[in-house]
């Protein structure tokens, strides 16, 4: 009993905080401190949230994101994956890709997307690129690192019991490697988001950064609003349903 | 109900294992000449640091000898050893049923099989509820049991043990070792048990191997003239018990202040 109402007093607590936020903004407003033109109250945003909704816009422009977002969060986080637990088990991989991940992944991948754009044009490719390429690094940084990791004594086990490379590969290294694949999956889904938004603001008709942005070039800051409070729901939404699938597929996990 | 299959034979002769560290070489273990009996328990104790862990890596496949050799008669055996780790070394993504069956799956045993041969390793060691359990969700002594399933599983002639029952508290302790106890009489294995216990080194051994503090060498090798089967609780509240443990004590106390003697130095 007292397990199931101290996880709904859990869930009930996480929500708390940002509808404070928001009701403390709205009364903020409300008193007259600050110009709805420029800074519309969430209830100003919600009416224009649901008008959007109900034209279909928002939809249109929500499809578009997230059809760039997960294909560039697949193509990129599973050779990211590959290639960290083969670091991680072959020395040689290691030496030859760490140089390349050290002098790559400081490079703010936005500043690859005018290269992007000239290799893949101003489709969706160039976007599920760039995402992908953000995605990498985070995945094959965790996942080596939790690869590397894996405590000697399983390394030991495996060993004595007659496992194959491919043994060691398959049901040891990517295994005892999934807690950290997951914590770097859940900082590449989040970084996927910023990195699309900022490189939907140019060279593209459709997604909740050319929303933002040109609901900037019109002044309509409710819609950028909108559009905005649209990415946070999409990265929530997102989170939670990892969350949710690492908690179904890691069940050894102490509580 | 005694097997009348004989475990592994070992020849051990001239062993030796030298780490280089910082300053120089550490030799862990040196001049070590030892034959084991075929389905013989051999017990080895020491005080710590005198290299009987590296032994039994060493015996494991985990590690390599700096010079020296090893046999390993095995024949009639499916594998040649299998290693009972102190922390039991389950894998805690897998249940207790696919631990058991890792080693066989690693050597391609079919999968009919492979279960029915879990099922039987599972029984033996009481686990059979518990199949689906993870590691985390078994008691200190449940692991241990699974980890000796998984070991016994596979069929070994010898059973390789690093001091399994250190971290148990002392009821499951002598449960495991009366457990271990009959499994070996039933069964036949050589099973070669590293131990800082002097007294679970008497309670389930034929002899009792002494080494000295580093570098480990063979002090003494005791034969221990209790006959099998044995009761280990009557065992160890006997008079004989107790003046064996005794000698043995002051034969490693020797080699226990040597080796605080070169820690403190």
């Amino acid at each position: 009993m007292s397990g199931v109402t101290g996880k709904t007093k859990e869930r009930l607590l996480y929500l708390a905080s940002p509808i404070g936020l928001l009701v403390l903004w709205q009364l903020l407003l409300m008193a007259g401190l600050g110009d709805r033109r420029f800074i519309p109250t969430p209830s100003d945003i919600a009416a224009r949230y649901w008008q959007m909704v109900a034209s279909g816009e928002l939809a249109q422009h929500t499809g578009v994101t997230l059809y760039r977002v997960f294909a560039g969060f697949f193509i990129g986080s599973i050779p990211g994956i590959a290639v960290g637990l083969l670091m991680a088990m072959f020395r040689p991989v290691r030496i030859v890709v760490d140089p390349l991940i050290a002098a790559l992944f400081p490079i703010p991948k936005i500043a690859l997307m005018p290269l992007l754009l000239l290799a893949f044009g101003f489709g969706d490719a160039s976007k599920i690129a760039l995402v992908a390429i953000a995605v990498f690094f985070p995945v094959i940084i965790n996942t080596y690192s939790g690869a590397a990791n894996i405590e000697k004594i399983y390394w030991d086990v495996a060993r004595n019991f007659g496992a194959s490379q491919q043994v060691m590969f398959r049901r040891i290294v990517f295994f005892g490697a999934l807690p950290m694949i997951f914590a770097g999956l859940r900082i590449a889904l989040a970084v996927s988001f910023i990195v699309l938004v900022a490189a939907e603001f140019v060279a593209t008709k459709a997604g909740i950064g050319y929303l933002i942005w040109n609901s900037w070039e019109l002044l309509q800051v409710d819609v950028m609003f909108v559009g905005i409070v649209t990415v946070g729901i999409l990265g929530l939404i997102a989170t939670v349903a990892l969350q949710e699938i690492e908690r179904k597929v890691i069940p050894w996990k102490a509580e | 109900m005694k097997s009348q299959r004989r475990g592994a034979a070992v020849d051990i002769s001239g062993l030796r294992r030298e780490y280089a560290n910082g300053q120089g070489t550490v030799v862990a273990i040196d001049h070590v000449d030892l034959s084991v009996a075929p389905g013989e328990f051999l017990c080895i104790v020491g005080p710590s640091g005198c290299g009987k862990s590296t032994l039994l890596r060493i015996l494991a496949g985990l590690d390599r000898q700096s010079s020296g050799s090893i046999k390993v008669h095995a024949t009639g055996w499916a594998v040649e050893n299998a290693m009972v780790f102190q922390d039991s070394g389950l894998f805690p993504w897998m249940d207790v049923e696919t631990n058991v069956r890792f080693g066989l799956d690693t050597r391609g045993v079919a999968r009919p099989e492979a279960e029915a041969r879990v099922e039987a390793a599972l029984k033996l060691v009481g686990l059979g509820k518990f199949r689906r359990h993870y590691p985390h969700q078994l008691s200190g002594g449940m692991r241990q049991r699974s980890a000796i399933a998984r070991a016994f599983v596979t069929d070994p002639g010898m059973l390789l043990m690093d001091e399994p029952f250190a971290a148990l508290d002392a009821q499951n302790r002598v449960l495991l070792q009366a457990e271990l106890v009959r499994l070996w009489e039933q069964t036949g294995k050589t099973v070669i048990y590293v131990t800082h216990s002097i007294e679970e080194a008497l309670l389930m051994g034929d002899r009792t191997v002494i080494m000295t503090a580093q570098p480990g060498r063979i002090k003494q090798i005791i034969d221990v003239p209790f006959p099998h089967p044995r009761d280990l609780i009557q065992l160890s509240a006997s008079a004989e018990f107790g003046r064996l443990k005794l000698d043995i004590w002051k034969v490693l106390e020797e080699e226990v202040m040597r080796a605080r003697a070169e820690i403190e130095r």
